[in-house]
């Protein structure tokens, strides 16, 4: 996993609830077989006509917010199905963090496995978040995972909550998988005292 | 919907012995456990579908690992295969590539697959049950976030992404954060008429669609208790529609006689010994869920959503919401919004919305007793003109069950299109999909904008309610419906 780095960003506001995966990137787009290149998918909907060109009052699509890396959304973002290309496809299309009241389980965790920061902030907090990019041109916010804050130009500074764990990771872009088999003894003994699998039919 | 709900703090200084399903298959579970760390947790059971693992294999290859345990791995491919005839290739090259990408993963690291032509072929969530993969106590996952369907067998099963389905193919663990538990406690009688279907968006609406978020649910009380196998899978299928990753049920006699004889399911004495263990996982009297809710199932009547999230929906007597009645901002703009993409005018009353299409299926509502339902409303009846449905059986061996009791042939008398087995139009990945502002009765779990396809409208009801839909070309209240048992 590519570790998190601080940064400052430009943020872009999508003032929507439950944003669901779905349209996040929509079925069309799960047919790959590969990882990269979802971002053209991304809010595929949203963003285009059915003929393919671009609608203009979408957000990503207006000037102004060309080149976010910070997405600002409302509560249970990221919730329906479990497809991993949503993280997939806002990570490729170049956003490094998502900032929302709440977040649907699934979406955060595949946020945290890809290096993509969830962060959740009280309802107040992202209104104004939403309301400063949508009136001020080129809004952007620093994050910071150490210090676990991220903190506008304006003076708007907030702190969010993230699992020690998880935080770790991030910062080390540290791959799951080579962790656990470290623990691979556990597991064996786990397996002896467990029960055996299916007969094989 | 009027409910009870209270929130409990945990009693942390009480010693607490009586422990919940989840408590016992969670502690069951445990590898490795450090304080203020996620768990990791052993997958007994890992189902896995052509969509959300080419990449999870494509992992393994470039790092030069293996399958942990390839014997607790079972495959199906369900997602974007055609469910019209199987003898030919598949025509869409991209759907072909997952599928042969499937095909491939499976040989090459020793896994089990259903595949097309299989007699076992079918929609994961509905295929690990009738194999009798699913079993209580387990711990399931599957890429997939209807998972929770599981649960119904008193399993700690969830959906996961594919980083997660590479993780327990190389380790057959996982990291875990706890999730809370919640009860959600049904008491009554369901009125004719009135299904699991509808007890499940009834819940949904009263909740909310992240009601249940961060939680475990379990489902109790004498309602779910006198549910079927086929209708506790209805409901814990759409725990994730309120937020939660798993929805469960307390395994009991019930349980255990829809196991018997399934063919990955213990035999003879095993089963026995199997069956006794099975009914000790259950909720012991007076333990603690972190929160509860409790419904009356007379209070529930046929649901249909008007909306693009599942939380959006009315009675079938009831009238589209008016977006200026609704207090909080965010929510008004959002049935605003729902209203404009769903084509509908406040105030209708839902009995008046016609329809174009009717889909019965997906991992809801697609097994046999689904299927005999909406058929028993079928028989002898014409599907309305300009109106094109079609029923999508849950797997082949459901089609050949339903085959068997010729019902089959009375969807196709009553002008219903009979097909192979699959997603289908639950989520349009094949050609199974809907053209833009067209309005659908569907017995499937998400009415989120274009979930059937680009620009469709959605409408998620019971097998019954959308039979009666394709018949009149509206909805109707099922309660008012003339229906004859089948014979
Ligand atoms: S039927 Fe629908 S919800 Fe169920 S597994 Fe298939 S696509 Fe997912």
């Amino acid at each position: 996993m590519r570790a998190f780095k601080n940064f400052t960003g430009l943020v872009a506001p999508l003032d929507k609830s439950n944003v669901d995966t779905d349209q996040i990137i929509p079925k069309q787009f799960l047919k790959s077989v590969v990882r990269s290149g979802l971002g053209a998918g991304l809010f595929y909907s949203w963003r285009f006509t059915p003929q393919g060109a671009e609608i203009p009052d979408f957000v990503l699509n207006q000037e102004r917010y060309r080149g976010a890396s910070i997405l600002v959304a409302g509560a249970n973002f990221g919730c329906g199905s479990s497809r991993e290309h949503a993280v997939w496809a806002l990570d490729d299309y170049g956003f490094r963090a998502i900032i929302a009241p709440s977040f649907a389980d699934i979406f955060r965790n595949n946020c945290l496995k890809n290096g993509l920061l969830p962060v959740a902030l009280q309802a107040g907090a992202v209104r104004r978040i939403i309301d400063a990019a949508g009136a001020r041109a080129g809004y952007r916010i620093a994050i910071d995972l150490e210090r676990q804050t991220i903190a506008d130009e304006q003076g708007q500074r907030e702190a969010f909550d993230i699992e020690p764990f998880y935080k770790q990771r991030l910062l080390e872009g540290l791959d799951d998988i080579s962790l656990t088999l470290a623990h691979g003894e556990e597991i064996a003994a786990y397996e002896r005292r467990h029960l055996p699998p299916y007969p094989r039919l | 919907m009027a409910h009870n709900s209270d929130v409990r703090p945990i009693a942390g200084a009480i010693a607490m012995t009586a422990k919940t399903l989840f408590e016992k298959i969670w502690d069951e579970h445990v590898v490795y456990q450090q304080s203020g760390q996620p768990t990791l947790l052993y997958v007994d059971l890992h189902l896995i579908h052509e969509v959300t693992t080419p990449q999870a294999f494509e992992g393994l290859r470039v790092a030069s690992r293996k399958v942990r345990a390839p014997e607790r791995t079972f495959g199906t491919l369900d997602h974007n295969v055609p469910t019209t005839d199987r003898t030919r290739p598949i025509s869409d090259p991209e759907s072909a590539t997952q599928v042969e990408a499937m095909r491939r993963n499976c040989a090459e690291f020793g896994i089990k697959l259903f595949a097309l032509g299989a007699r076992e072929q079918g929609i994961v969530h509905v295929i690990g049950p009738e194999l009798g993969l699913t079993q209580p106590g387990m711990t399931i996952v599957c890429g997939d976030s209807h998972t929770s369907t599981h649960g119904a067998f008193g399993a700690l099963a969830f959906g996961v992404g594919t980083s997660e389905v590479e993780h327990v193919l190389a380790t057959q663990c996982l990291w875990q954060v706890k999730p809370k538990t919640m009860e959600i406690w049904v008491g009554g009688r369901l009125g004719a008429g009135v299904t699991a279907k509808d007890l499940i968006l009834g819940i949904i609406g009263s909740i909310g669609i992240d009601g249940a978020t961060g939680h475990a649910i379990e489902y109790c009380g004498p309602t779910i208790a006198g549910l079927s196998m086929e209708e506790r899978m209805t409901v814990c299928n759409m725990s994730i529609e309120a937020g939660a990753r798993a929805g469960m049920v307390s395994p009991d006699q019930t349980t255990v006689e829809y196991l018997r004889g399934r063919p990955y399911a213990p035999q003879g004495a095993a089963f026995e010994r199997a069956a006794e263990r099975w009914l000790s996982v259950r909720t012991e009297a007076g333990a603690r869920f972190d929160s509860s809710h409790r419904f009356k199932a007379e209070e529930f009547a046929p649901q249909v959503t008007w909306g693009t999230n599942p939380g959006m929906v009315v009675e079938v007597t009831g009238k589209v919401p008016e977006p200026g009645a609704i207090a909080d901002p965010a929510a008004r703009a959002a049935a605003a919004r729902a209203l404009e993409y769903m084509g509908l005018v406040a105030g209708t009353a839902i009995t008046e919305i016609k329809i174009d299409r009717v889909f019965i299926g997906s991992c809801t509502n697609s097994r046999l007793s689904d299927l005999k339902a909406a058929a028993a409303v079928a028989k002898g009846r014409k599907v309305a003109r300009g109106v094109q449905a079609m029923v999508v059986p849950g797997s082949q061996q459901i089609k050949a069950e339903a085959e068997t009791l010729g019902l089959d042939r009375i969807f196709k008398e009553a002008g219903f299109e009979w097909r192979e087995s699959g997603c289908s139009m639950c989520l349009g990945m094949n050609a199974d999909i809907l053209k833009p502002q067209e309005r659908c009765a569907s017995t499937s779990n998400r009415n989120f904008e274009g979930r059937q396809g680009p620009g469709g409208r959605t409408h998620l009801v019971s097998p019954a309610m959308a039979a009666a839909a394709a018949l009149e070309g509206h909805f109707v209240d099922l309660r008012e419906f003339r229906i004859e048992p089948l014979g």
